[in-house]
């Protein structure tokens, strides 16, 4: 693996870093069965520091996270807080140790307000210190700057709000170091700017910042330091001095480069390669075919709304047509109402209100069953939850939506033969890595997980495919499949639908995008230039220009 | 009709029902600190039937009460332990060890009664019965509710006293953490699995006094069985109860007039068949669950084991 | 529980993973005896001898595995589907009680064939009625069904008994019972022996049971329904409609199981009267893993031991009783070989 010929000579313990460490890893190895996930990884937290470390799925940002909250224990290699060896066995220890973390998954319990998900924590035989706590509360508040109601059910609170809880929970006993796990997924521009202000507040009163991240523009955005992790090593480092002096581009150039491992300018990169380049550079996925609309369209729905659920947004008035052979991209950010757009018109979800035409006719009452033999396909997010049964093989899986028909049951009765005969088949033919197709699906990973929930909807007789976050929490190669196979989808004439929260890949392979706002469909853009712009705008409410 | 609200009808039903209901109440109980800690604890019935056993037995040897209700929490306990470590710690399904632990008890105690009795069925001394100074005054509840044995009070305080640990103390927000999203519980830095095995002792230590209570003083004996269904009760108790001990002891105390209403009846000069009278609380159980049918407010981690780090 | 087992298990390692827990079960349960002063071997040699050995034990074990094979199989269609039916004793019951009061009834109008037949019917559609109720709130309405059918239970062992007491009881006798219906009236018996045909019906509806849940698309529904529901809704599965058929399935199967007990044993059915199968069987369905031919051979055990444990309090010193405990024992260590079983196979795969 080629490292960045500038990490030679860039030590932790460079007399140019300035002050000493609160916490850092020293040659840290820690093994999976099957992988290394860190392989002797050196990195150093400092105070007053925003230190990103950028890497994309599978480059060991996860195990690193779990090292420093006390879920996980290295097998070689130490840690070091405030430069003395530590030894973190759970997630009190690391508290103890002075270390904030802020998961990607949102860990406050529902029920509980709060000022109680605050007060977890303390010792059983006292009653609750009510009036510290909301003191406490109070004063982080006003170092955050949030405006959030202590006795608020946590249920009742939104994502971003929500984090922000995490976040006072994490500097709840005046930690000095924060780590923050991926947490902008689940946020709205103008919260990515709220955070990015916190981040710089703490960081001038002299906390120590951990940034994980996979994006680019967030790393040059917030980072004074830039470490960058690929398949379990520290591909490369960029410290604050020399990030100031490069430019955007040449940020971006390093960045990618220390990233996927290309070795100079003059060495001509192979050709995955050079086509994962020019997605992250901006250029557009090669698209065969073009859409006629002058055809009647293949899907149309009109003023489509949904009953209200306590878990997710219901639709309002939702109206747009599709044609076959088009993408039409729906952005937004996550919970606005597209898991409920999603499942209406797989036929999970009743139609409160409206219509739905499938090529002129009414299919608005049917359920999955008739939706799916119309042609119908959906590629849920939801992939071990609802898209397959764990425990069941990779063969049953296959045929999870079509039991009881032709040509694998005559009577009701199954033939398992010609069942796995053709799994074998399919499992060559899409290239599902899996012992056998006897396999409980459970096993596999999330890319071969994928792999099988797109056979299995992306078949022959698909007319049209919705698909929600189908690139989510793969790595570049499988999201470079997934994207390929959607793309040859919409090429045979299936009408394809792709939810995501990935702008730039929406961007990348949409003939139109959609945003979902609240429940309604804010607006329709074009895919031509500028539509990022357009996009963004719509995302936060403002009317279609 | 009149015979209905005589003194002794009334005396004999109110009595009956603090005597019945009191081990409905204590399993109740403590099933609700199990559900709420987000363990399902279908081996209540065994849980109490061992600590009636041990619980009469202690009372049997050494002619103490007091003793025999310790005996009883220390046999349920014992049985806890089981679910502590294979279910609690070990994640093993808590629905067949729960089966295993209450057949298994069943079994047990017969077995050790045989043993220990053959076919004998010693009988206890009367329990002792504690009339509280003023309130044992007034007519009717008087004798029906106020000159039970202390254990009783000691259970309505308890109510209060869960009340207030599960709305204002560290250890509640700890036990509905750990039913509701243990993770969070976890990164909070509280140890889940020994939250959830507090939570079972104590719901092992309860049922087992409440079991020691029906063999010692609502019964004066010990017969295989004992217990009849009294443990399946105290689940359908607390599962309807959603976290509030008041509804347990409201629960509690409707079962136990049904089931006192039989012998009641019967004071009273009425006569109407036990079967008929024994179906009543099940039918209103019943009838519960279909009116407030969409309302069911479980726990959402109950029954899943908690395993750090995993997805 | 796993409902597929995973590939590579041969047959030995699968014989072994059903003896391990049945041997040490025996062993501990043996220990327990000892400890108590009996002698376990003889406990054993007895029950084997009594149950198995001796020619009318044999039938007699035989003859009680009818009704328990049947529950078994309402069983493992429920759990297989995700369904806790833990209400068979009150179905059982109910079932016998009607199919008890109509034989008498149509045996004089009809001959023996079909009266047992519609008895039969009859006593399935009460069982399966019987768990209507539950059946609707957990479909309609996901209510928790380990509650509604524990206590749809009771009240139906309490409304078989009012019923023997109050309805249907024979002015002849003294102890309550429902009119009795003559030996010539009852289920035949096979081949001169005392077993009745009710065996065979039960070993067939478990082997029928088990190819449809392993070879139909309805079965294969069911069990996806009982792996992830989520899933099943998202497949486009009729979850409520399966619901209710599994839960009437596995009600009428245990209805049935009463019937073939009054109809084929007792030809009446006496007040206060409860074998209290229902849930005596769950073990037995999990020991089987779910598995048709493997229930079969459990539940000869299990029989047998219940048989020969009847009469071993006189003659050995140890209650019926115990039985439960070698219940108990088989559960837990069978819970504790499947888990050591799985987290070997967790750390040995990459």
């Amino acid at each position: 693996m080629i490292k960045d010929a500038t990490q030679a000579g860039q030590s932790a313990d460079s007399p140019r870093s300035g002050q000493t460490a609160v916490a850092a890893l020293r040659q840290v190895t820690k093994r999976f069965p099957g992988i290394v996930a860190l392989d002797r990884v050196s990195l150093e937290f400092r105070p007053g520091e925003i230190h990103v470390l950028l890497g994309e799925n599978g480059a060991g940002k996860s195990t690193l996270v779990s090292l420093l909250a006390g879920m996980q224990q290295p097998d070689e290699g130490e840690i070091l807080i405030g430069g003395t060896p530590a030894v973190i066995d759970s997630p009190r220890r690391s508290m103890d140790f002075g270390i904030g973390a802020v998961f990607q998954r949102v860990l406050l319990v529902p029920s509980l307000t709060v000022i109680e998900n605050l007060m977890l924590g303390g010792s059983w035989a006292r009653a609750l210190a009510r009036g510290a706590a909301l003191g406490r509360f109070h004063e982080l508040s006003t170092l955050l700057g949030t405006r959030i109601d202590p006795n608020a059910p946590v249920s009742g609170l939104s994502l971003g709000e929500q984090q922000q809880v995490e976040i006072m929970r994490a500097l709840w006993r005046d930690e000095k170091l924060l780590l923050l796990d991926e947490p902008t997924s689940m946020l709205t521009p103008q919260g990515v700017a709220d955070l990015g202000r916190m981040m710089r507040r703490l960081r001038d009163n002299g906390v120590a910042l951990i940034l994980i991240t996979h994006k680019l523009l967030e790393a040059h955005e917030f980072g004074d330091r830039i470490s960058v992790l690929r398949l379990g090593s520290v591909a490369g480092e960029i410290d604050p001095l020399r990030l100031k002096t490069m430019n955007e581009a040449e940020r971006t150039d390093t960045v990618i480069r220390m990233m996927f491992g290309v070795a100079g300018t003059d060495a001509a990169p192979d050709r995955n390669q050079s086509q994962e380049l020019a997605i992250l550079l901006g250029r557009k996925l090669h698209r065969a075919n073009t859409v006629d609309r002058n055809e009647p369209a293949a899907l149309s729905v009109r003023s489509m709304a949904t009953a209200p659920d306590f878990a997710e947004t219901p639709l309002h008035e939702v109206s747009f047509e599709l044609w076959a052979g088009e993408i039409l991209g729906i952005a937004g950010v996550d919970g606005n109402g597209q898991k409920h757009l999603a499942e209406v018109l797989a036929g999970q979800r009743p139609v409160r209100q409206g219509r739905i035409e499938l090529a002129g006719s009414d299919i608005t009452r049917g359920r999955v069953p008739e939706r799916r033999q119309r042609g119908i396909r959906y590629v849920t997010d939801d992939r071990l939850g609802e898209g397959t049964v764990g425990t069941f093989s990779v063969a049953t899986n296959l045929v999870l939506k079509e039991i009881g028909a032709l040509p694998y049951w005559r009577h009701g009765i199954s033939d398992w033969d010609l069942i796995h005969r053709d799994a074998r088949e399919r499992i060559l033919r899409n290239d599902i890595r899996t012992p056998s197709e006897l396999t409980p699906v459970g096993k596999l990973s999330g890319g071969n997980v994928q792999k099988v929930l797109l056979a299995r909807e992306l078949d022959a007789e698909a007319n049209v495919a919705i698909l929600n976050k189908p690139t989510y929490g793969l790595d570049l190669h499988n999201q470079r499949l997934a994207l390929d196979r959607i793309v040859a989808a919409a090429a045979r004439g299936v009408a394809v639908i792709v939810i995501s929260t990935d702008l730039d890949e929406l961007l990348e392979i949409s003939d139109r995008i959609g945003v979902m706002f609240q429940g309604r469909l804010a607006g329709i853009v074009e895919n031509s230039d500028g539509a990022g712009n357009r996009v963004r705008r719509l995302m936060t409410g403002a009317a279609a220009a | 009709m009149n015979a209905l609200f005589t003194e002794p009808f009334l005396v004999s039903l109110l009595f009956g029902a603090v005597t019945a209901g009191l081990p409905l109440l204590l399993a109740g109980l403590g099933e609700q600190i199990s559900e709420k800690a987000g363990v399902l604890n279908i081996g209540l019935e065994g849980m109490m039937l061992l600590g009636a056993y041990t619980g009469f037995l202690a009372t049997y040897h050494t002619g103490s009460f007091w003793l025999g209700f310790l005996a009883g929490g220390a046999g349920g306990m014992g049985a806890a332990l089981i679910v502590l470590f294979l279910c609690v710690r070990k994640g093993l399904n808590q629905i067949v060890i729960g089966i295993a632990i209450t057949v298994g008890s069943q079994g047990l105690t017969s077995l050790l009664h045989f043993v220990q009795f053959s076919r004998s069925y010693p009988r206890l001394a009367a329990a002792p019965a504690l009339a509280l100074p003023v309130l044992r005054q007034i007519p009717v509840l008087g004798k029906g509710l106020f000159s039970h044995n202390p254990l009783v009070y000691l259970t309505l305080i308890l109510v209060g006293a869960l009340t207030w640990v599960f709305r204002s103390t560290y250890l509640g927000l700890s036990l509905e953490a750990a039913g509701n999203k243990p993770a969070a519980l976890d990164a909070a830095g509280v140890d889940v699995v020994r939250t959830r095995s507090f939570a079972v002792l104590c719901t092992g230590f309860l049922a087992g006094l409440g079991g020691a209570y029906m063999a010692n003083v609502g019964a004066g004996l010990f017969v295989p069985f004992i217990t009849g269904g009294a443990g399946v009760i105290g689940i359908v108790l607390a599962m309807l109860a959603r976290g509030r001990p008041l509804w347990v002891l409201i629960g509690a105390a409707l079962f136990g007039a049904s089931l006192a209403m039989t012998t009641a009846l019967q004071v009273a000069g009425i006569n109407v068949p036990t079967d008929v009278v024994q179906m009543l609380p099940f039918a209103v159980v019943m009838l519960v669950l279909i009116i407030f049918a969409r309302n069911s407010m479980l726990p959402s981690a109950l029954g899943t084991p908690y395993v750090r780090g995993e997805r | 529980m796993r409902t597929q087992s995973p590939i590579g298990t041969g047959l030995t390692a699968t014989l072994l993973r059903v003896l391990i827990p049945v041997a040490l079960a025996l062993a501990v349960g043996g220990l327990i005896l000892l400890v108590l002063g009996k002698d376990p071997l003889g406990y054993y040699g007895y029950v084997l001898q009594r149950s198995l050995l001796r020619w009318g034990g044999a039938q007699e074990t035989l003859t009680r595995m009818a009704p328990l094979l049947l529950i078994a199989a309402g069983l493992i269609v429920a759990f297989r589907a995700g369904i806790w039916n833990l209400g068979g004793d009150g179905q059982f019951l109910l079932a016998a009680v009607a199919s008890a009061a109509l034989a008498p009834a149509l045996s004089g109008a009809l001959p023996r064939g079909p009266t047992l037949a519609v008895c039969m019917i009859v006593a399935s559609l009460v069982g399966a009625l019987w768990s209507l109720i539950p059946a609707l709130l957990k479909a309609r309405y996901g209510v928790n069904e380990i509650i509604t059918t524990l206590m749809m239970s009771f009240l139906g062992v309490s409304l078989a008994n009012v019923l023997i007491k109050l309805v249907l009881r024979d002015p002849d006798t003294t102890v309550p019972q429902t009119r009795s219906l003559g030996v010539d009236d009852r289920l035949p018996r096979l081949f001169g022996t005392t077993v009745h045909c009710g065996l065979v019906l039960a070993v067939l509806a478990v082997i029928l049971v088990h190819l449809m849940m392993t070879r139909t698309a309805f079965g294969l529904r069911l069990q996806i329904l009982g792996a992830n529901r989520a899933a099943a809704v998202h497949a486009g599965f009729r979850v409520e409609r399966l619901t209710l058929v599994a839960f009437a399935l596995s009600a009428g199967l245990i209805g049935l199981g009463g019937a073939v007990e009054v109809l084929g044993v007792w030809g009446t059915v006496r007040a206060d009267w409860n074998p209290a199968f229902g849930l005596l069987v769950v073990p037995l369905v999990f020991l089987a893993r779910f598995n048709g031919y493997a229930v079969i051979g459990f539940t000869l055990f299990f029989s047998a031991l219940m048989v020969g444990g009847e009469s071993a309090a006189r003659r050995v010193g140890v209650p019926q009783h115990y039985v439960l405990v070698l219940v108990a024992l088989l559960l837990l260590f069978l819970a504790l070989v499947e888990f050591l079983d799985q987290s070997r196979r967790k750390t040995s795969t990459a």
